[in-house]
């Protein structure tokens, strides 16, 4: 999920329980001034600010306390993109941390820059149990041999957000069946009639409307698996199945069914204000829309068409993963290798999962907040770990790995404004945006060959 | 006989000026250079390796439309915040010329906005605008007009250039006022005394006595418009929608900041150089004859 994920957590934050920060961070200056002078120090640069932030400090001042071998000094770098571009001047300059946190769009920069990273399977060594994973979370960070590159650290998908009260409004029954974007479309034209000034919305189109639509109909976004095959991948999202999806939502758009609100996460604010009936967004925007929400509402699975599809495949994350960075000293990755095996505990991940509502990434975090009873007293909090786990991933919906892929998305922004706005049709946008973005890929490859 | 104070040697004078050249060598020759050089390899972000590529950066960027047509939307923009901010200021410090009384506070209020951080002003405009909650939207709504620069692109230009402008028209103000504050009552008094109306005496005495602090904020404001509009533009539209208000600043941002395509971004920093250093030839070349000191 694109770079916002922590701000949009942050505009949240007065509304949850608020730890003070400082209080964390004076408790970890603490702990590290009463440890004893041998220990290790494991640098850690993260994007998150606000509830995120805390959450972050509270583990590593947990992992800090649990053991005396290693002290993780967490430091927030500002936003994904200031972060990655932290870590990328610091390495120039020598000074390196040894975690950086890397948003899922800047997977391919990192996996091509060997030499300046470590992958997470050899920093973590023998012992190392890959299959406890959810495959579907690691995947987008893992080599083709299937070793693991980079720690997921927080994890979304999308899936539908329902304001009931305004579906009853519309005399609809807010239980209909939304399983299908046909289904919607026969849906929306009833709000329409109804007068609802915002039928649907939706955050995040790239990474929604394209990115996850081309995983959960099992067609490709872009040659050579996605890329995954190599840097010479080309786009391929202008096939029929998103010209007719990115077409549907055109005239959606252009008959008021469909309201663009903006390339993030603006449509929210619109969603939890109780003006839009239907929202796509990440299943991260949980805490927010629970804590905002004065109606009703419901957690679907994200549509697919039926014409396209007999059955949906899975969907694909957004996020951010933890890359090991080369250079340091093996005391150091071992400090490393310790906390991600913190990080990956059932207990550290099922509250990380429960408290932010991002994916589970192992199989057993999950099974432990059922057991807790977390997704009873929470309806719709497991939906996006079903949608994300029914099938198993394809080489269409294991993940992206595109080089520039933070402009090619600006790309796809900038021509599905115009389809929004009748500039163009669904497949001359599509085609142009192919073009563009194959520009930079084909500059990306000449970059790292 | 020319009166000039003369120093003896070479090296008190080399001494006097020494600072000032370090500064440049370090601040622009430096830096300066760096970007030529880098702009004719493709780099990997990290440093890891580089490509000899010779002009091949600028190849690319020239063939690419949208970077020919960022030369025009910059054109647009700077040209109208120039105006637009100049203009408005110039009519502001006339009237507050004119005023006798409460002209302290009148002032003070104007000066106010200069206060504002480009990027914070951004934020300002942009929920007054804001496509579904703005206030001013609403008020347009009620008009029966359906404001969104979200997907209008001359209506997006139009809300960077407003609120780039708007803070700068402060800045242009202060230095109106004391440009028309300079300006010898004695004279204008003696021309209303020979039955010239103000507009007379505005064209044919005030105008022409303000030049020189009217060419120093044209050029002051165009070298604003370039460069320093870019905390605006990043929180207001992104350089969209379809690269509308994307001005060739922020497109360097966008590729060596977003992109980590350092090549293609310091190819178009040496444009940039290239285009300022032009710019300013001009005007000092041509515009400046009409300037009476």
């Amino acid at each position: 999920m694109p770079e916002a994920l922590p701000e949009a957590t942050e505009n949240r934050e007065g509304y949850t329980v608020k730890h003070s920060a400082s209080i964390l961070a004076a408790a970890a200056v603490m702990g590290t001034a009463a440890a004893a002078q041998a220990q290790t120090q494991v640098d850690f640069w993260h994007a998150f600010t606000g509830r995120l932030g805390d959450l972050v400090a509270e583990q590593v001042t947990t992992f800090n306390a649990s053991q005396s071998d290693y002290t993780v000094v967490a430091t927030h770098k500002g936003n994904y993109s200031e972060t990655l571009n932290a870590g990328i001047a610091a390495f120039r300059a020598g000074e390196q941390p040894d975690i950086l946190m890397v948003f899922e769009v800047g997977t391919a920069t990192m996996m091509a820059a060997k030499g300046a990273v470590v992958p997470v399977y050899e920093v973590m060594g023998d012992g190392f149990d890959q299959s406890k994973y959810i495959g579907s979370v690691t995947g987008y960070y893992t080599a083709p041999d299937g070793n693991m590159l980079s720690l997921p650290f927080n994890s979304s998908t999308p899936v539908l957000w329902v304001n009931r009260d305004k579906l009853a409004e519309a005399g609809i029954d807010p239980d209909t069946d939304l399983t299908t974007w046909e289904k919607v479309g026969g849906v929306l034209d009833q709000l329409k009639e109804a007068g609802v000034s915002c039928p649907l919305t939706t955050a995040w189109q790239s990474w929604i409307h394209l990115e996850n639509l081309s995983a959960y109909h099992n067609v490709p976004f872009a040659t050579k698996e996605n890329g995954f095959g190599g840097l010479d991948t080309e786009l391929a999202f202008n096939g029929p199945a998103q010209v007719a999806h990115i077409g549907a939502m055109g005239q959606w758009a252009k008959d008021g069914k469909f309201i663009y609100a903006g390339r993030r996460n603006e449509g929210g604010a619109n969603f939890r204000a109780g003006e839009c009936a239907l929202f796509t967004e990440s299943s991260a925007g949980y805490a927010g829309i629970k804590a905002e929400a004065q109606f009703a509402f419901d957690v679907r699975p994200l549509p697919y068409w039926e014409a396209v599809a007999a059955e949906p495949q899975n969907t694909i994350i957004g996020g951010a993963s933890l890359w090991v960075m080369a250079g340091q000293t093996d005391e150091e990755y071992k400090g490393v290798a310790a906390f991600m095996d913190f990080l990956s505990s059932p207990e550290i991940q099922a509250k990380w999962h429960q408290d932010t509502g991002y994916l589970p990434i192992t199989a057993e975090a999950g099974e432990l907040t059922r057991s807790q009873g977390f997704y009873d007293a929470n309806p719709g909090t497991d939906i996006a770990v079903i949608q994300m786990t029914a099938k198993e991933p394809t080489e269409n919906s294991k993940g992206l790995r595109l080089g520039s892929f933070d402009q090619i998305r600006t790309i796809i922004d900038e021509e599905l404004e115009a389809v929004w706005s009748g500039d163009k049709d669904a497949q001359a946008a599509l085609d142009s945006a192919v073009e563009r973005g194959n520009q930079l890929l084909r500059r990306f490859e000449q970059a790292n060959r | 006989m020319e009166k000039r104070v003369t120093f003896k040697g070479i090296w008190l004078p080399l001494l006097l000026v020494l600072p000032q050249i370090v500064i440049t060598a370090v601040f622009f020759f430096y830096p300066a250079g760096q970007a030529i050089w880098q702009s004719l390899f493709i780099p990997d972000p990290f440093g890891l390796s580089m490509q000899w590529v010779g002009l091949g950066n600028f190849e690319y960027l020239l063939g690419d439309r949208y970077y020919r047509a960022s030369f025009v939307t910059t054109a647009i923009f700077s040209i109208l915040v120039t105006v637009v901010s100049m203009g408005v200021a110039l009519y502001l410090a006339v009237l507050a010329d004119r005023l006798i009384k409460g002209s302290g506070t009148y002032r003070t209020l104007l000066i106010w906005p200069y206060a504002v951080a480009p990027a914070v002003a951004g934020v300002l405009w942009l929920f007054m605008f804001n496509t579904r909650v703005g206030v001013v939207t609403w008020y347009l709504g009620q008009l029966g007009y359906d404001w969104n620069h979200v997907l209008n692109e001359g209506e997006a230009m139009g809300l960077v250039v407003v609120a780039s402008a708007w803070g700068r028209i402060s800045y242009n103000f202060l230095f109106f006022l004391a440009g028309l504050q300079a300006i010898p009552r004695s004279v204008i008094e003696a021309a209303a005394i020979d039955g010239a109306h103000f507009w007379t005496r505005f064209r044919t005495i005030v105008w022409p006595l303000l030049s020189p602090t009217t060419f120093f904020l044209l050029v002051v404001n165009i070298i604003y418009a370039f460069f320093e509009t870019f905390g605006v533009i990043h929180t207001i539209t992104s350089g969209g929608p379809q690269q509308a208000t994307t001005i060739l600043v922020y497109k360097v941002y966008a590729d060596g900041f977003v992109g980590q395509d350092l090549g293609s971004s310091a190819a178009q920093s040496v444009i940039l150089l290239f285009v300022v250093s032009i710019l300013t030839v001009i005007q000092f070349k041509y515009i400046e004859r009409r300037v009476h000191y």
